[in-house]
């Protein structure tokens, strides 16, 4: 983590964000924005129209050679082997033991090796574990002169169709590269909404006439970093640092995705005695996802309980959905304790409240999927 | 109406008063989805938290600006919390309050004194 007494770092967007009316806040080290017109009307915008976010803060690498695939498999639970040209993964740094030291999106936009997106807060420590790790002919590079912009909800393909039409042809989990204003965009069709939409990385020196040109769209405004929090709250998503780090393992955080069965069955995994062992029933919690049924939110930190007040884990986010009218939350229990309907009581201010365990996503996502062959 | 450093004010009928938050505070915390209310017979001192108001981001706490017994709580913030952005100097107010130290209100700020605290941060 960054430390305060450090000067706050900008994306190239500062000054649009200020003119914009933004209230500008430290997260990571950078200088965000996390509201414009209101977490609540930005929330709803994204999920109705289209939201445009400045994610510019977060890390940017790209990783090349004949041995790049071995040098990331050393470090994730994922199979890079079959992640081809045009393609996007969802994968994690794990530690030696298998604890997650941060979630990563890996794809393949171009012939040219693996782009990597990271999380603000631990990008300085993942690029140096990236650059001791390198394994025989792979190179690695931060790509420092880029910044990242998402463009999240139902009507953004609309947006796109008229900014970069050929990143339309994308399906959910895929990835381009596109000329877009003489540059090269890496534009990949995911995000942290569980809307249709997409990330678009540019050069930081094309960054603010992108954003200005997106912008003309009516049906597309800025959201701070408020509304993606309960956005992503909402689509079930994970966020490092609260949901996962080094303490957490991929089983625990419910993000068996993040690894293939293939490298289960070679067991070239960090942590992989640890994580089997899981597996195989030797799990102590897991992540869930929580509805509250009365009272007020339960935000991190509040104590699950059993309907007889026996203590269960903790909430690790919580956030009065705007969508759906009622307090969401996602916390750690025993296995026990982790199935649909499951009542129990979460701890607010002292008092407890009734709430049960739901399935996730809270919101059903509008990803544009591939359809089956 | 009187106000405090913390964003909250007071406003004194006789030996009661309508306490609730500022709309600078309202306007700084955003949307509000949610407040707790104290429950009438609620014994406040001063600078003791009273009540919560929520946003989609935080919960707030809010200071009582006096000391004094609470006889009515806004019950109507429970089903509609958006009258705190509304009118948070009015019909956005949090409880009323049966005063049990009136001197601690020359502690606080009139309304010329208050804008200019605000206009200091």
């Amino acid at each position: 983590m960054p430390d305060s007494s450090t000067p706050l770092k900008s994306t190239p967007l500062f000054d649009r964000h200020v003119a914009l009316g933004a209230r500008m806040v430290p997260f990571a080290g950078y200088n965000m924005p996390v509201q414009y017109d209101g977490v609540l009307a930005e929330h709803k915008w994204t999920r109705e129209s289209a939201g445009l976010f400045d994610v510019s803060h977060m890390g940017q690498a790209r990783l090349t050679g004949a041995d790049a695939v071995a040098t990331l498999e050393t470090l994730t639970p994922t199979d890079f082997a079959t992640l081809v040209l045009g393609k996007q993964k969802y994968s994690l740094l794990l530690n030696a033991e298998g604890g997650i030291l941060d979630d990563w999106m890996v794809s393949r936009p171009e012939g040219n090796g693996f782009f990597l997106v990271v999380n603000a807060a631990c990008k300085d420590q993942d690029f140096e574990i990236l650059a001791e790790n390198i394994i025989g002919d792979s190179h690695f590079e931060v790509l420092g002169d880029r910044a990242l912009l998402a463009l999240q909800g139902p009507k953004a393909k609309d947006v796109m169709q008229s900014v970069c039409p050929a990143a339309c042809e994308l399906y959910f989990m895929e990835c381009g590269s596109f000329d877009l204003l003489g540059q090269t965009a890496f534009v990949s069709r995911s995000g942290y909404t569980g809307e249709d939409g997409f990330e678009i990385s540019v050069p930081n020196a094309i960054v603010g006439e992108l954003w200005d040109l997106l912008l003309t769209h009516d049906v597309v405004k800025p959201i701070g970093l408020g509304a993606r929090d309960s956005l992503r709250l909402e689509a079930g998503m994970p966020l490092y640092g609260h949901e996962m780090d080094v303490g957490y393992t991929l089983v625990e955080a419910n993000l068996g995705f993040a690894m293939q069965k293939s490298r289960l069955t070679r067991g070239d995994i960090r942590g992989i005695d640890r994580i089997r062992q899981q597996l195989d029933g030797g799990l102590d919690r897991v992540r869930v996802a929580i509805r509250v049924l009365e009272g007020p939110p339960a935000r991190e930190g509040a104590k699950i309980l059993s309907e007889d007040g026996a203590e269960l884990g903790i909430v690790t986010s919580g956030v009065p959905s705007p969508s759906l009218g009622y307090s969401i939350a996602m916390g750690y229990v025993p296995p026990a304790s982790s199935a649909l309907g499951t009542k129990l009581k979460l701890e607010v201010r002292g008092k407890p409240y009734a709430a049960e365990i739901v399935t996730l996503p809270f919101v059903k996502n509008g990803y544009h999927r591939k359809p089956k062959a | 109406m009187k106000f405090t450093k913390d964003h909250e004010w007071v406003e004194v009928t006789g030996d009661t008063a309508l306490v609730g938050i500022t709309a600078y505070a309202a306007n700084a915390l955003g949307d509000v989805v949610f407040v707790e209310v104290p429950a009438p017979g609620t014994a406040l001192k001063k600078g003791d938290s009273f009540a919560v108001v929520e946003s989609v981001k935080a919960a707030s706490d809010v200071y009582a600006p006096v000391s004094g017994d609470v006889i009515d709580a806004n019950n109507d913030l429970t089903s509609s919390p958006d009258t705190v952005n509304a009118s948070p100097e009015g019909a956005g107010w949090i409880a009323k309050v049966k005063l049990t130290n009136p001197s601690e209100l020359d502690e606080l700020m009139d309304r010329d004194a208050y804008e200019a605290y605000l206009s200091t941060l």
